[in-house]
């Protein structure tokens, strides 16, 4: 009676464990399976994120190159229906809008930064600062647009390259800012402390000590900021205008290259489509070819050997 | 400083520095100087929602709260609703978040967790371009290309199997909202992956390391030692890529169809907040219809700020925490 009773018991114990061998078998399969499932599927996403990516630059060389010719950086925009207009006045109006952003956001914007990291470090109004810019990053183009509009093209009574440059100018001081203050806290204080036990006025020590030590990284916050900004459009629409013939003043509407392809990708004429693409392909490649530069400066190290 | 060179005896050196005046006055210019452009941006901020304050006050009064409720967008006969746009903005942004998240975070994960070194300064600068590439040219390629491939495969594909929820239906021209959705898409996925990435790897390798000794396999330590740890900044980071899907202009002007409607298809052109005022604001003759435009983008404004403060309120959380955790 006992015995069976111990007997059924240990047939339940190894029924008991053949089940939980059983389910403990499947149980690693199923975490095998699921870790080999997650896997795959994150190199999935990585193909799919990759490949527009891919796409894009496909497309653009193809269409783009195609149309690159002499024409298109010497001549301006021919009448619809005539061949062999160009862009050259868009890409003069880009050059002449990007100086006036430059030269409004880069100073401010290295002021800025140098506040954050000389002076106000680790003070309140510095981090109040620092999130006003990060907030001031995330306002849409198209806002800064209708802002600067209000500001400077209502006033002043009419469209004016110095209303974009002024619109993009904004858009660069938080990159900078950012930037700057970063690249800036890098430098050591040993540096910092040779200048002034030299006798070095502080703010000279600063701009001639701090800020050239860390400058490589400076200008790759600029170029940065450079590069995004050379490809907006909203902010231009209605302060640069746009415009189809040669203009380099300030107080008369320009053209931008990122205008000009807006307007002839929504045109319904195919000779200015191949145009847009070739624009495009223009504006892409300088911003390449700036981003990997600020890279190639950013990983090789110029930094270190400064500190 | 006066009081101390009339009593001392001068020798050379302190003479040659006298010579030279005292710097303080410089110092206190130059930080004066940088404390104002370090302010100026407060100023700008301030100085934009004035701006856009100062010029909506037409319709601000005219309509009130009334303008963010009322669908009718009829600017002949002077009457202005947003909700048509507002409506248009929130459904384009959920429609890119739905398609970008989860591959954002695969390629994060598959980033930071798994490939191999090589592979990874390549990948991560691929993905940095993506985000480099200007909304315009983006438009463009979506015009050309992205609209066709969206018309002739991947539509009829979507009507047949969810059109019974009624948000894939014919008419289908290619142009609309989930149009507009797949660019925004493209667009925020390099923003939400790379600050993801960013905030995984902040996660402290002895937390990792913890796990697989339990006997983990990889991705359950991703899923309980990485993604648990780091999954308010990951919100963060979604949050940051909703605020920029928020106010993204040009791509979404190209290709949304700029119709003032609210329908229930996805397929159906539509609008957004951003996108009716570059479509419209050059051609806005009298005044009330601009200052319609310049209210709604008022209301971006204001929204992408609470937005970005959010957003960057978790990251911030989570990533200023970090080192001292690792340490």
């Amino acid at each position: 009676m006992g015995c069976d009773a111990r007997r059924a018991g240990e047939d339940g114990l190894a029924t008991d464990m053949e089940k939980q061998l059983k389910s403990s078998a499947l149980n690693r399969r199923w975490r095998w399976f699921t870790n080999h499932l997650a896997t795959v599927l994150a190199i999935l996403a990585t193909i799919l994120v990759i490949a527009p990516l891919v796409a894009i630059f496909i497309n653009l060389v193809y269409k783009g190159a195609s149309s690159l010719n002499l024409n298109f950086f010497t001549k301006i925009p021919a009448p619809v229906g005539e061949e062999g207009g160009g862009m050259a006045n868009a890409i003069v109006g880009s050059a002449v809008l990007l100086g006036v952003a430059s030269a409004l956001g880069i100073p401010m914007g290295i002021a800025a930064g140098i506040y954050l990291a000389e002076y106000g470090r680790g003070t309140k109004l510095s981090n109040v600062v620092r999130f006003t810019a990060d907030v001031l990053n995330g306002v849409p183009s198209i806002v800064m647009g209708v802002a600067v509009y209000a500001l400077i093209v209502v006033p002043m009574k009419g469209y004016s390259a110095f209303a974009g440059g002024v619109a993009l100018g904004i858009m660069m001081i938080p990159t900078v800012g950012r930037t700057t203050e970063e690249m800036l806290l890098m430098v050591p204080h040993s540096i910092r402390e040779a200048a002034l036990g030299l006798g070095v006025p502080n703010w000279r020590s600063m701009v001639s000590i701090t800020l050239k030590t860390a400058m490589p990284g400076v200008i790759t916050g600029c170029m940065l900021a450079f590069a995004r900004v050379a490809g907006e459009t909203a902010p231009l629409i209605f302060t640069a205008f746009g415009n189809q013939f040669w203009s380099t003043a300030l107080n008369q509407p320009i053209a931008a290259l990122p205008l000009q392809i807006y307007v002839y990708a929504l045109s319904p004429y195919d000779e200015w489509h191949r145009l847009a693409w070739a624009g495009s392909l223009v504006l892409i490649v300088l911003i390449v070819v700036s981003v990997s530069l600020v890279r190639y400066v950013t990983t090789r190290g110029v930094l270190k050997g400064a500190s | 400083m006066a009081a101390v060179t009339t009593s001392a005896p001068s020798s050379p050196i302190r003479a040659f520095l006298q010579s030279r005046g005292s710097s303080s006055i410089a110092d206190a210019t130059f930080r004066w100087i940088m404390l104002l452009c370090a302010l100026s941006i407060f100023g700008i901020v301030a100085l934009i929602a004035n701006e856009l304050v100062m010029s909506s006050k037409l319709t601000l009064a005219k309509f009130g709260l009334k303008f963010f409720v009322g669908s009718a967008w009829d600017p002949v006969n002077e009457n202005f609703g947003a909700l048509p746009f507002i409506y248009g903005t929130l459904v384009s942004s959920l429609v890119s978040l739905v398609l970008a998240v989860p591959l954002a975070v695969g390629v994060a994960v598959f980033l930071t967790e798994m490939c191999p070194k090589a592979l990874r300064g390549i990948l991560s600068f691929l993905t940095e371009l993506l985000a480099a590439i200007p909304s315009v040219v983006y438009g463009l390629w979506a015009i050309f290309v992205l609209v066709p491939l969206l018309r002739t495969y991947i539509d009829p594909v979507l009507i047949k199997l969810l059109g019974w929820t009624g948000l894939f239906t014919a008419p289908d021209f290619g142009i609309g909202m989930f149009a507009a959705g797949v660019i925004l898409a493209i667009m925020i996925l390099p923003i939400i992956s790379s600050l993801t990435r960013e905030v995984m790897s902040a996660v402290p390798y002895s937390q990792r390391e913890a796990v697989l000794a339990l006997g983990a396999t990889r991705w359950e330590m991703i899923r309980m030692g990485v993604l648990r740890n780091a999954r308010i900044g990951i919100v963060g980071s979604i949050i940051l890529g909703l605020g920029r899907a928020l106010g993204e202009t040009m791509a979404v002007a190209m290709v949304i169809g700029s119709s003032p409607t609210i329908s229930k298809s996805l397929l159906a052109p539509a609008a957004t907040m951003a996108s009716v005022i570059a479509n419209e604001f050059a051609e806005a003759s009298d005044d009330t219809y601009r200052s319609a435009l310049i209210e709604i983008g008022l209301a971006l404004f204001l929204v992408t700020i609470v937005v970005n403060m959010l957003a960057r309120l978790l990251v911030w959380a989570v990533t200023r925490g970090a080192p001292a955790r690792t340490a």
